[in-house]
């Protein structure tokens, strides 16, 4: 623990190669740039594998280094420049530095064609070292610095085709929409200081488990403090009701997405619930709320995957499904749950989102599932690990889904915040998830390949409008790649630098979770206990009983291991749930594919509300934007700006004309009456030094 | 012995004079007059001080005695500077003269917006 492992090289390393990039790349040859995005993304890598690897397998107490020098002293009140690396960071920094090279690697073959190269890698970089920040802070401020900072690169890459208005109003509308969570989160950490007097993780922290809370701070406060952190969070990792950007996201390219909208940046607000957990155990009621936001994005999001059409979108919409998913076993108080997940998560959803992206380069930037298909043997490798994913995701034992997402539910069940009723509707979504995954696997993969020959609907058009202007938009950036296919005679493999990735994913999509093997299974649930020293404040507060009044205390029997009694039909169900989703994908898109246009136009209605996302969207821009967008214009752009802003500026302008105006008439030039001034004046000082001698 | 009073009742007299003459002539040269018919009142309230103090010596407040001198001293100063002001002054008058062919001040309004 005395050993300094010089924790600020890790994300210092892809700031220095995001510079380099940044600042000179346009010079550096294609090879020069991945070069330098590489060399720092890996030894970032290499750097943190390192740390973790001396510190394994960590003690009770985090690893902690304070750079020298404080960063913001204010009064009583200082936030230092720190880094803090314990199990729970371990684990980020590790998916964030590991997931994000492969991606790095990925992104060669990928981008290849595309301008910009230079400008991509930069942004990619710069985001590992917001998201490394983030990871490592020792405080919440910081913390917020990388949280902002993964926003910015966020908005860069998801508008990287900046020419394309589609994409340049998805970047805005998810700095926007992160913008709303980042105020509650600020919110938060106000009262944090307020309550607390500080921002670092240890002493909040040690000040809730100590019980030294300040008279006010009851129950209350926690709650207050939680929902703003959750607030927060759902801006951050897409869930209800500030989700609506994340899809909208996919605009951007598409190691972007995996990267960034899915695997890594997104998990940042379920990191932070699971790092504020000291705060969240001694609120019940946020932790309730936080469980039913989880699980209402859970199955709100399947839902919503069941009718789109790109596969990107599918994707995007099972991304915040899966996020809800760890925000319901937050919610559960399972946080060592939700982590799990989110590494698996991360494994298999980066590898669905770079095959996808190998689907679309294989048949030259269609992203269309009704326009794909056969392309099982055309395309062999990205088939084979877009099946692992696929069955990971849907929750098939041994994959790595199933048994985070099994531990998740299983959780749930037994949670005071969670209950059967959560879990019901976990287990619908687990079977809504195998059914829109399945459908994407045999949309894409078997049957007939339809690019091309397919006519999509008038209203269909309507409703992917988006995805549609993107991909016209995106075929000329891909010009490229649709000559090269059609010298090739059409669908072609990824090149091994793309494939490469996957491959890699794919392997630890399979074992991924075999860390996280219940104890009813013969496992040992390492995951579980591994995070249990930084999972430790629920039972502090249970054994000092020092929580604040009103607050219901973890009942410490709900641990995992405790649990036996229908551990095995908890997770039969899942796994029925998914097998059932398989079967109707199966039925509907492979054996009898005239049945889903059937069953659509039966049930016209519900599909249309849920083709068009429950018209949520147009919801928030009636409500929301609309209103916001005429009070602007109206009252702070005509009124204040023009009106008050203006007319101040103006009328100071317009009154010392006026005063000018008037005094010209006394420059007449007229020399009698300038005397007439002078003498006038030197009256005026008479006047007053007579009258001074009478009042003496 | 004539009182202070009358001195400066003349000077006042004569000051108003150059004042009125300088307000209400429209001859340069008249103009020129006033302006030292008014210096010259205030010499003559100047000398009258002094003469003043010279026969009523006083110390000042701050306990510095009074220099009776002084008040001649000035009206050396003024006459020396009114000759010269009068050179001046004479010389652009002339030069006024020459290029607007008129002594009247109101037609020298060139610089007037």
């Amino acid at each position: 623990m005395t050993k300094n492992l010089y924790l600020w090289v890790i994300p210092l390393l892809p700031l220095v190669g995001a510079a380099i990039n940044g600042l000179f790349g346009r010079r550096f040859k294609n090879a020069m740039v991945s070069a330098v995005a590489l060399l720092f993304t890996a030894a970032s890598f290499g750097w943190a594998a390192w740390a973790v690897w001396t510190l394994w397998p960590g003690g009770d107490k985090p690893y902690i280094e304070a750079l020298s020098f404080p960063w913001i002293v204010a009064g009583n009140f200082s936030a230092p420049f720190g880094f803090y690396l314990d199990q729970l960071s371990m684990i980020m920094v590790l998916v964030v530095t590991g997931v994000g090279f492969l991606i790095h690697i990925y992104s060669v073959g990928y981008m290849g064609h595309e301008g910009g190269y230079y400008r991509f890698f930069s942004y990619l970089n710069l985001f590992m070292f917001f998201m490394l920040t983030l990871v490592l802070a020792n405080n919440y401020l910081l913390m917020f610095v990388g949280w902002e900072g993964v926003g910015l690169a966020s908005y860069l890459l998801i508008g990287f085709f900046f020419l394309k208005d589609s994409a340049a109003n998805a970047g805005k509308k998810a700095f926007i929409v992160n913008r709303i969570g980042d105020f509650a989160f600020l919110i938060g950490m106000f009262l944090i200081i307020q309550h607390f007097g500080s921002l670092n993780y240890d002493s909040v922290f040690g000040k809730i488990a100590e019980g030294h809370l300040s008279p006010e701070t009851g129950w209350g406060v926690f709650t207050v403090i939680g929902l703003c952190l959750m607030f927060g969070a759902a801006g951050k990792s897409a869930q209800v009701p500030l989700y609506v950007w994340l899809p909208d996201a996919m605009e951007g390219p598409t190691p972007v997405s995996a990267l960034i909208h899915a695997a890594t940046m997104v998990t940042a607000g379920i990191y932070m619930i699971a790092r504020s957990h000291a705060i969240f155990n001694l609120a019940p009621h946020a932790l309730e709320i936080v469980a039913i936001i989880g699980c209402l994005t859970a199955i709100f999001a399947a839902t919503m995957g069941l009718a789109q059409t790109d596969i990107k979108r599918v994707l995007a919409y099972s991304t915040v499904s899966q996020l809800g998913y760890m925000v319901l076993a937050c919610g559960a108080a399972a946080y060592a749950a939700g982590i799990f997940h989110l590494m698996t998560h991360a494994f298999f959803k980066a590898l669905l989102f770079l095959g996808a992206g190998s689907v679309i380069h294989a048949i030259g930037g269609e992203q269309d599932m009704r326009r794909m298909g056969g392309l099982r043997t055309k395309i062999p490798i990205t088939f084979w690990v877009m099946t692992i994913a696929t069955f990971a995701i849907a929750g098939f034992p041994p994959f790595a889904g199933f048994f985070s997402k099994d531990e998740i539910l299983g959780s749930v069940y037994h949670s005071p915040y969670g209950g059967p009723v959560l879990w019901a509707i976990g287990i619908v979504t687990a079977g809504l998830t195998s059914f829109y995954m399945f459908r994407l696997w045999f949309m894409t993969f078997f049957g007939e390949l339809r690019l091309g020959s397919v006519d999509i609907g008038e209203e269909a058009h309507a409703a992917s409008a988006p995805a549609q202007a993107g991909h016209g938009a995106a075929s000329g950036s891909h010009g490229h790649a649709d000559d090269e296919s059609h010298g090739h005679g059409g669908v072609h493999e990824s090149p091994w630098v793309m494939l490469g990735p996957l491959v890699i994913l794919a392997v630890l999509s399979v074992v991924g979770g075999w860390v996280g093997v219940p104890q009813f299974m013969g496992g040992h649930n390492e995951i579980e206990h591994f995070l249990a020293p930084v999972m430790q404040y629920p039972t502090v507060a249970a054994e000092g009983s020092q929580a604040p009044p009103g607050v219901r205390v973890l009942d410490p029997t709900s641990a995992p291991e405790e649990r036996t009694t229908g551990e095995w039909l908890l997770a039969g169900t899942s796994v029925f749930a998914a097998a059932f989703g398989l079967f109707f994908a199966w039925l509907l898109y492979y054996k009898r594919p005239e049945l889903p246009d059937r069953i659509t136009a039966k049930m016209h209605g519900i599909y249309t509300m849920v083709l068009h996302k429950y018209y949520v969207d147009e919801g928030y821009g009636a409500i929301f934007v609309k209103p916001l967008l005429a009070l602007s214009t109206a009252v702070l752009w005509r009124g204040v700006d023009q009106g008050i802003i203006d007319g101040l500026v103006n009328g100071a302008g317009t009154t010392s004309k006026g005063i000018g105006n008037e005094l010209r008439r006394m420059q007449s030039g007229n020399i009698r009456s300038y005397a007439a001034w002078v003498a006038i004046g030197g009256a005026a000082v008479l006047a007053y030094m007579v009258w001074l001698g009478v009042t003496k | 012995m004539i009182p202070l009073s009358w001195y400066l009742i003349l000077s006042a007299i004569l000051f108003s004079l150059g004042v009125f003459g300088f307000l209400l002539k429209r001859n340069i040269i008249t103009i020129f007059m006033s302006i030292e018919l008014m210096l010259n009142a205030v010499n003559l309230s100047f000398v009258a001080f002094a003469n003043y103090w010279n026969t009523h010596p006083r110390a000042l407040p701050s306990g510095d005695p009074i220099v009776p001198l002084s008040g001649h001293v000035f009206v050396f100063f003024v006459m020396v500077v009114a000759a010269a002001e009068a050179a001046v002054g004479l010389a652009i008058i002339i030069s006024v003269f020459r290029t607007r062919e008129t002594l009247n001040v109101d037609r020298v309004n060139l610089l007037k917006l």
